[in-house]
Formats: structure tokens, sequence, C-alpha cells
């Protein structure tokens, strides 16, 4: 069993905490990891990219190579498709649907939006709604792993164990926030042929 | 057995803690920054050993010096960068009789993903006569951090770790063995192998020369440099060092035929190994993670007879000379055909670089900046390595250096001095205390006509938003410590209602005849919002 992901999204958005949970998780189930990623200056709102490799047998390189990843794991729907020559044919794009608009020239986001739908297996979620009716926008990131959460080699009430982990030390609201984001995440997901 | 998730930095660290580690000292930069972030965070938890931050990778070196000299285990890190700051200190130790462990880390970044090149450091090790180790995975960045501690004890010399930035951030499961105890503290009793007068030095030289075989004679019998001989085959022998070793065995399942390999992870390079290789093999494909230091080596300068060894690698294009190693690169390198990821044509993408955040103190600097010189018929402003580098894409585009730490004091300095005037100088606290104050003092000197912004955020923002070393408020006095005249040092506030004022006094000391200084003062937007967020988080337990 292999699961190559690779992260992406804008420096901020949380990128790399999706990495974390997941890790975590997985580590749990007894599972090889390795995750890679890139920290400095790239992560000053410019495109973030970190790629996280799940195995039960030994892992080789950090990087996944082309081709070969399972799915794409996106906060911002442009920044989900820079990355398309690693996702393997059999592979799932999942992406935030809201753009980050930090930057002068961005494409027409209909063309995006439309670009991610054509894939042969994509799943958008508006995760930032999805986030806030959960209680708070800053949990966009776990409604990801939430919408990603059917694909992955790891039971959900071990993921959800480390998002109680995680927040723990902020307070049961914000643990209770960000439960609820992982599981809008996972039904938005259910709901989305891909 | 214990085991622990560590990125390669973090593995470093633990490493040298488990090797009876007494004190670490760094300056930061990526990709080598958490090694010491983990090191900091152990002493605040355990109580140590020490661990801190220096003024730049020289002052942190020679730190590490004196903790050797009186008999205990230092580890020094930087990025590659930092070595040619450290270089003195450097090349100097390895003519020292280390007496405790000295081990130094140095976190290299090909493709250039936070560095202004792609430097390889085995060559400081090559040239400086050091032994060098290279690991592969984090499990062997803890194992070598340990062994490198030995050797440097054994031999008396430093010892370099070397990483990559794909190994240094990057996090897999270490399995962790048995702690030492610190070394005792006793100073070393030989002092001629530490007072480098010519008499001494030219004896130690002689001495290193000497211990080249020894170390030579160990690399080939060590266990890390291995080689595996496919005696049913001699088409294809690849030799491999540190983490191009994972990306050939991500492909070695697609070959149809398995190719005799040596891996290298300890320097000096193994050559007897090398040479049974090359022995064996009719094709040598070389894959190094940065520059071709053995690919250099193996081909030599005469031309090779009919017949011979062919030799492969970052020099005859078999792989790119410039950037990093991928699996994908090596791949073709190996003769496979490409993997075919999701292809779409006309995809709707723009580039997104890394930009000033919002709120960000240097915006407001740079605003001022733009406005005070409005009119100016040339003028040249030179800046340095920080957040503020920044500054040079849109919307402000307006330095026109980087070069390296403090370079933007003495290059403005230059410019003036050419001719080329106003000459403004960008520099960040923590850059100028860095190496920004010996070329203040030449400016200082002279009272050049320049002006020189410091731009306070009192932070180490880029490599993660670090304490500043001592406390901004003494900046002023540093700077009217070296002679800048009073009447020409401002201290402002970088803040978006005070944009008009700083501007008025740019430009006020830009026409000034002589050397100005100007401060602008705000703290990191992100260190901020940590401070304000952590004491959210202690309120509520």
């Amino acid at each position: 069993m292999r699961c190559d992901i690779v992260l992406a999204g804008v420096g901020g958005q949380g990128v790399l905490s999706i990495g974390a949970i997941i890790a975590a998780a997985a580590l749990e189930e007894g599972l090889y990891v390795k995750q890679s990623e890139v920290h400095g200056m790239s992560q000053r709102g410019g495109a973030v990219q970190a790629n996280l490799r799940i195995s039960d047998s030994p892992i080789g390189s950090d990087l996944i190579p082309k081709g070969r990843a399972t799915m794409i794991l996106s906060m911002e729907p442009m920044e989900s498709l820079r990355y398309l020559e690693y996702l393997s044919p059999e592979g799932t794009l999942i992406t935030s649907s809201k753009p980050v608009l930090n930057i002068a020239k961005y494409p027409d986001l209909d063309e995006v939006l439309d670009a991610v739908r054509k894939l042969p297996h994509s799943i958008l979620v508006d995760a930032d709604r999805l986030a806030r009716e959960a209680g708070a926008a800053r949990s966009t990131n776990m409604v990801i792993v939430g919408a990603a959460a059917g694909l992955l080699p790891i039971e959900p009430v071990v993921i959800e164990r480390f998002i109680l982990k995680k927040f723990r030390n902020k307070g049961d609201k914000v643990v209770d926030i960000n439960l609820k984001a992982f599981r809008a995440g996972r039904e938005a997901a259910v709901c989305t042929p891909t | 057995m214990k085991e622990q998730v560590l990125l390669g930095d973090e593995a470093v660290a633990l490493g040298a803690i488990h090797a009876g580690l007494t004190a670490a000292y760094a300056y930061p930069g990526t990709p080598s920054t958490e090694i010491t972030e983990f090191l900091i965070r152990y002493m605040e938890k355990n109580g140590g050993p020490h661990a801190a931050w220096c003024a730049n990778e020289k002052t942190a070196l020679e730190e590490g010096l004196g903790v050797s000299m009186v008999g205990r285990r230092a580890l020094v890190s930087m990025k590659h960068v930092g070595l040619n700051v450290a270089a003195d200190p450097l090349m100097n130790s390895a003519l020292l009789s280390i007496e405790g462990g000295l081990v130094i880390a140095v976190a290299d970044d090909p493709g250039m993903h936070s560095s202004q090149n792609e430097q390889d450091s085995r060559f400081y090790a090559d040239f400086a006569h050091l032994p060098c180790l290279e690991p592969t995975d984090q499990q062997e960045a803890y194992e070598m951090t340990r062994e490198a501690f030995e050797l440097s004890e054994w031999y008396r010399t430093p010892v370099i770790i070397r990483l990559v930035t794909r190994l240094a951030h990057s996090r897999a499961v270490v399995h962790l063995s048995d702690p030492v105890e610190q070394r005792p503290l006793q100073k070393t009793t030989n002092r001629a192998g530490w007072i480098l007068l010519p008499a001494n030095a030219r004896k130690q030289w002689q001495s290193l020369l000497d211990r080249e075989n020894e170390l030579q004679e160990r690399s080939d019998n060590s266990p890390v440099n291995r080689l595996d001989l496919n005696k049913a085959d001699n088409s294809l022998g690849v030799i491999t060092t540190g983490i191009a070793r994972n990306y050939y065995f991500e492909n070695l399942d697609d070959l149809t035929c398995k190719p005799s390999h040596l891996h290298i992870g300890m320097y000096p390079p193994p050559l007897d190994k090398m040479r049974k290789l090359a022995a064996h093999v009719d094709t040598l494909l070389i894959l190094e993670e940065g520059y071709p230091l053995l690919e250099r080596q193996l081909r030599g300068l005469l031309p090779r007879a009919k017949g011979d060894l062919t030799i492969r690698g970052k020099m005859d294009g078999a792989l790119p000379a410039a950037g990093e190693l991928t699996p994908d690169i090596v791949r073709s390198s190996l003769g496979l055909e490409p993997a075919q990821g999701v292809r779409v044509d006309g995809l709707p993408l723009a580039t997104r670089p890394p930009q000033l955040c919002a709120g960000c103190p240097h915006c407001d600097t740079y605003s001022a900046l733009t406005q005070a010189m409005a009119g100016f018929e040339k003028s040249v402003v030179t800046a340095d390595i920080g957040c503020y580098t920044l500054g040079a894409l849109p919307p402000y585009s307006t330095i026109e250096s980087c070069v390296c730490m403090g370079a933007s004091i003495g290059m403005a300095k230059g410019a003036s001095e050419a001719g080329y005037r106003p000459a403004v100088a960008m520099i960040g606290d923590s850059t100028f205390l860095h190496s920004g104050i010996t070329p203040l003092i030449d400016a200082a000197a002279g009272n050049t006509d320049m002006t020189l912004v410091i731009l306070d955020n009192e932070a180490t923002a880029m490599t993660g938003g670090q304490d500043p070393l001592i406390p901004s408020s003494r900046l002023e006095q540093i700077v009217l410590g070296v002679g800048v005249e009073p009447d020409h040092f401002h201290v402002v506030p970088a803040h978006p209602k005070k944009v008009d004022q700083l501007a008025a006094i740019l430009r006020t000391e830009m026409e000034h005849k002589g050397l100005s200084v100007v401060i602008a003062v705000r703290e990191c937007i992100e260190t901020a919002k940590r401070k304000k967020a952590a004491a959210a988080v202690t309120a509520i337990s």
C-alpha cells in the first residue's frame, strides 16, 4: 500500500498543518511516513507545496515522483492545478474552491474551477463556507483533511484523535470547531461524485 | 527501543544531545534553523545542554572551539553560505588538536529554495582536510551525528555533517539509542596544538597531512560506504552520495538489470572501493546532490583510451548541472521512461512569488523610501538578506542589490565614493548585527556620503522570527558608538500613519552630504501575532 499526497496552497494557509495531522495519524496506524516541507522564503504568501508519503513498507525518496501521487490536497483552487504532473491518472485532486487573490494577474476563477471539475477524479469543496459554519474560517484546512479522509489508509477516528491532540491546548471550543470542520469535509466529499 | 518523529535537522540536534553535547551555537539560516530551535526548546524544557543563537556563524564556530578546548562536546550549525562567514575559523581549526568533539552541521540548499547560491559544503571539507559525513535519511542524520563526535575526538579534528534541504526539512521516524554523559571538563594539555604560531602550525599541518591515510583507510572500511558488485553483469555501475541514494532506490525496481552500486556517506571518499567499482563496469553513473565533486576526481584530466570506462554525470549532461536532484531526474539518467502524470494543456495558472505579509512594517519603510527618492536624477539602493529583500518585487521594486550578509552597507559606500549619489543601504536589525557593524565603521571613518536604513523589526523574521540577540534599543548605542553624528541619526516608527514623517527624514538625509543612519522600527507582524496568541493560550489555561 502506498499513499502519496501532494499538499498545496499559499503560505500562511495552514498547508503544513494538514500534513502534520495526517502524518501523525498514519504513524499511529503503524505505517511508514515521510513528510517533506519547504520553509523560509517560500512561506511568505507565495505558492507552498509539501509532500507526504505513507506506506506499509519503507519509503525511499522524500519527494514524490511525477505521475505517482494518490492525491493532491489543496487549500486553493489555482494552486491545486500547479502540481498536476505529479498526480497519477487514477489519483484524485481535492481542493478548496475559494481563491487567494494576493496576486495581480489571477486567472478567471470560473476557468480555474472548470479545469478542476474536468479532471477524471476531483473533489471541489466550499471549505471556507463549511469552516465558517463550523465556527471559524481558520479551520478550513481541517475541512480539507475531512474531504480527503475517505481516500486515506487511516481510520477517521484516529484522525479525530489527533485533531483533539493538536488543538487541546487552545481550549474546548477550538477543538470542537476543528472536529466539526473535519466532519463537514467528510460529508461534503461523500456527496461529491469523483 | 524508543522512537520519535523528527525533521532531518532535529535528528542532528537529538543525535548531538544523546552524544553528550555540552553546548550548541548557531546563526539562523534556512534550511539549518530547526537544529538550534530544537536544541533551545530542549534546553528550556530540560535545563540543558546549553544552546544559543550567535551574532554570526564565525562567532558561533569560535565559541564551539572554546568548548572543545576545555574538553567538552560542541555542535555548531549553519546554512551553506554561513560556512563562508565561518571559513576563517574553519580552515584554521583543521590544524588544531581538537579536545572535546566538535561537529559542524551545515545544511546546503541545492535548488536555492531560500538562498542566493547552491554551493556544496563537501568542497569545504575537502579544502580544509576535514572528514565529512553525509546522511541519506533522518535515521542516519541521528546516527552520523553521534558518530561524528567519536570521529572528532579519535582523529582530533572538527567533523562536518552535510545536510541538504530535502533531508533537513523532511520528517520521519527515528529510532533512538541510549544517551551518553557529557565529557568531563578538562582543558587541553597540548598548548602547541592550539597556538597556531608558524612554528606550531607547520607541525600541525604536517600531522594533518599524515592523518589523511588513516582517514582514507577508515573511509574504505566504513559500512556507510557500501559497495555491492553485481558479479553477473558489468555494464553499469552507480555511485550515489547522500539523498541521491533515495532517488536511485525509488527507481531501482524498474531496472531489468541491477547495476553495481557504491554509496558514499563518509568523506574523504573510499578510493579503493571507487577503483574496484570502476574496474568492474563499462559505464559509471555518478549521482551526487550538489556540485560534481567525485565526478571531477574520477574523470581526471587526461583523455581516456578507447574502450575504457565511460563516466556519466553532471559534467556530460546526463544530469543537469544546476538545481537539486529529484526522483524524476535520476530516473531519466538511468535511461528509464519518464512516468506520466495528469496532463492538461492550457491550464489557467499564474506565478505566485513570495511577498511581504499584510501589515509588515517593511511595507511602510519601502513606501516612505519610494516617496523620498522621487525627483532624484540618479540614486542607488543596495539591500541585504532578509524579508526586506522582497522589496525587489512589485509593488515596491525598489532595491537594486542583494549579495551576502552585510553587503548593502559596503556597496552603498563604494557606489557613493565612485560618484553615484544618493546612495542608500537597506539592512535588517539581525543582519546588521551579523555583518553590518564593520562596514558601518568604514563609512563612519570617512564620513561617507550615504544613508543607512536599519529596518528594525525586532526579530530574525525570514527564518521564523527568532528573538533579536540583544534588545533593539541597543542598536542606537552601537550606531552612535562607531561615530555617526547624532544630528544625522534618527529612530522613526515604521507605521502606515508615519510614512510621511519617515519619507521627509529620509529625503533630508539623502540630501545631506555625509553619513546618516535612520532606524525604522516596528515589530514583525508575525512575531507580534504569535506573542498575542501565546498570551491568549496562557489566559485559557
